[in-house]
């Protein structure tokens, strides 16, 4: 089992939940996040006073996947967060070493 | 002189008026401070509505409109509104005294609520309320004496302030300074990011300020007449122009018109026409609302410079502006609006006289309202101390001096009730 992580772009979110669902990925978790990376911050000015804001809104994108199906999310939120501009974020994937659906306490991969 | 029911009827609406302009500085300053301590600062304004009121009625009243003193101070014969309805010295009104006393107890509370705005973020309650009480006594009284009382030694001199450009607005700005600089500044200012953390809330302060304005302003009038009229049409054009002013200085220097920027020259615009309302045509108000944006779209940039933290910019709006419609009056002045004006403005026609009682009047205000201040604020800064501890200005004032939040959202900080 895997944990596919991506930090998108807030507009992006439509596209990335459709693209993930048409593979018939069961369950998503989304956050608001604040954070950098290569594209720079902006500035704000309030009555004069000059504020440079570095962390820019982002969304986090959470997906378990099996093992097998890895690739394919991966292929899919890309295609689908991407925009050709800077601050389109990043994707990653972690193993996960345990798993239990807490409801009927189904563990391993028929928790997914 | 006979009881006019319209003059009466207008007068006592104009105080509502007046009073909703304080919660409504309320919300105009909570919206532009930290969403930590936005109910500190709102506490303070409704604290001081109650505050100032009470010692407006046993000793504010009385000293700013009683007789005696020799143009200085008022006697006590008004005191705990005592005799409030024999006639007011020096004014022939044709409404009843208290109507009078209590629209001008909305003045002296909306003033010293104004000084709230320096102290954002770190001016303790109980000393922001002490303070504000001596204050209303100490400064604000003695100069509403000189100027709005017809026996107060200014006013003898012939100064124009038809709602109060130097008893509210520079008042407030000097005093403000003196305030600023004896608190010290908020821990991180200047290097660190303070924006407003609510600036819809700062918007329907500004709408609130400028509705009340027209009770302000046209009220001051003391009559439901032409004045009265002419002052409501000035305030509204000096306003806009005030708006447009602010935002296209914005525009010029950083390539946006900011909404803080409007509400902000709004306000500035109301202030600049406060001592001009009653007394200048609408050319000139269009002129004095303009004048006012502008240069208080530059003077709060001055306080980086110069290192004094006034948070909201009391000094640079209320003091600033006050200037420029106070002298504005002396250019502007005539006798066509207001058969009061014994001497006309410089454009008038009137000369150099009343300009140099109005200069006279700006130096007067803002070295007596400094100086003052100073001194009420170094009273309590040494017996009750004027600001919270470092730990509760980093935390926010709302959850130690309130115990309370002002925006709790989502169900993780909800909690459980503790059981009686």
């Amino acid at each position: 089992m895997k944990l596919v992580t991506a930090v998108i772009k807030p507009f992006q979110l439509e596209a990335v939940k459709s693209a993930v669902q048409a593979l018939g990925v069961p369950g998503m978790t989304v956050s608001e996040v604040q954070g950098y990376g290569r594209q720079a911050g902006h500035t704000e000015v309030y009555r004069g006073a000059e504020y440079v804001v570095d962390f820019v809104p982002k969304v986090r994108v959470e997906v378990l996947v099996d093992e097998a199906d890895v690739h394919e999310v991966v292929e899919a939120i890309i295609a689908a967060a991407r925009t050709g501009r800077i601050g389109d974020g990043k994707v990653w994937v972690m193993d996960v070493g345990h798993l239990a659906r807490i409801r009927t306490g189904e563990r391993g991969p028929d928790a997914l | 002189m006979d009881i006019n029911a319209g003059d009466t009827a207008w007068v006592l609406v104009s105080a509502g008026l007046v009073l909703f302009m304080t919660p409504g500085l309320a919300f105009f300053y909570g919206g532009m401070v930290r969403g930590k301590s936005v109910l500190a600062i709102m506490g303070q304004c409704f604290g001081v509505l109650a505050v100032v009121s009470v010692v407006w009625m046993l000793l504010g009243y009385t000293l700013a409109f009683g007789s005696g003193g020799g143009g200085f101070i008022g006697g006590l014969k008004f005191a705990g509104f005592a005799n409030a309805q024999d006639p007011v010295p020096g004014y022939t009104l044709t409404i009843p005294p208290m109507a009078f006393a209590a629209f001008q107890m909305m003045f002296c509370v909306i003033t010293a609520a104004l000084l709230a705005g320096t102290g954002a973020d770190r001016m303790k309650f109980g000393s922001f309320l002490t303070f504000t009480a001596l204050w209303a006594l100490v400064v604000y009284v003695p100069l509403a004496h000189w100027v709005f009382s017809p026996t107060g030694w200014l006013a003898q001199m012939g100064v124009l302030d038809f709602a109060g450009g130097s008893v509210v607005e520079m008042n407030s700005g000097a005093s403000a300074l003196a305030l600023a600089i004896v608190l010290g500044r908020r821990r991180g200012w200047p290097g660190e990011a303070m924006p407003p953390h609510s600036l819809p809330l700062t918007l329907v302060g500004a709408g609130v300020l400028w509705f009340g304005w027209f009770g302000f302003n046209a009220g001051s009038a003391l009559s439901a007449g032409s004045v009265a009229a002419q002052a409501l049409v000035s305030t509204q054009l000096a306003a806009c122009m005030g708006l447009l002013g602010w935002i296209a200085v914005e525009k010029f220097s950083t390539k946006h018109a900011t909404t803080l920027g409007a509400a902000s020259g709004a306000v500035a615009g109301l202030v600049a026409i406060t001592p001009a309302a009653g007394f200048v045509n609408s050319v000139a108000a269009l002129f004095i609302g303009l004048g006012g944006g502008v240069a208080a779209a530059l003077a709060v940039r001055v306080k980086f410079r110069l290192r004094y933290d006034d948070s909201l910019d009391v000094v640079g709006v209320h003091g600033v502006a006050g200037v420029v419609g106070t002298l504005a009056v002396g250019l502007f002045a005539t006798r066509t609006v207001n058969s009061a004006v014994s001497h006309e403005g410089l454009f008038s026609g009137g000369g150099w006289h009343l300009l140099g009682v109005q200069a006279l009047t700006v130096v007067v205000t803002l070295a007596f309202a400094f100086t003052l201040t100073w001194l009420v604020a170094q009273v309590v800064r040494r017996t009750m101390g004027l600001r919270v501890p470092p730990q509760e200005e980093i935390d926010g004032l709302d959850t130690h001096t309130h115990l309370e939040a002002a925006y709790d959202f989502g169900a993780v900080r909800a909690g459980a009730r503790i059981p009686l």
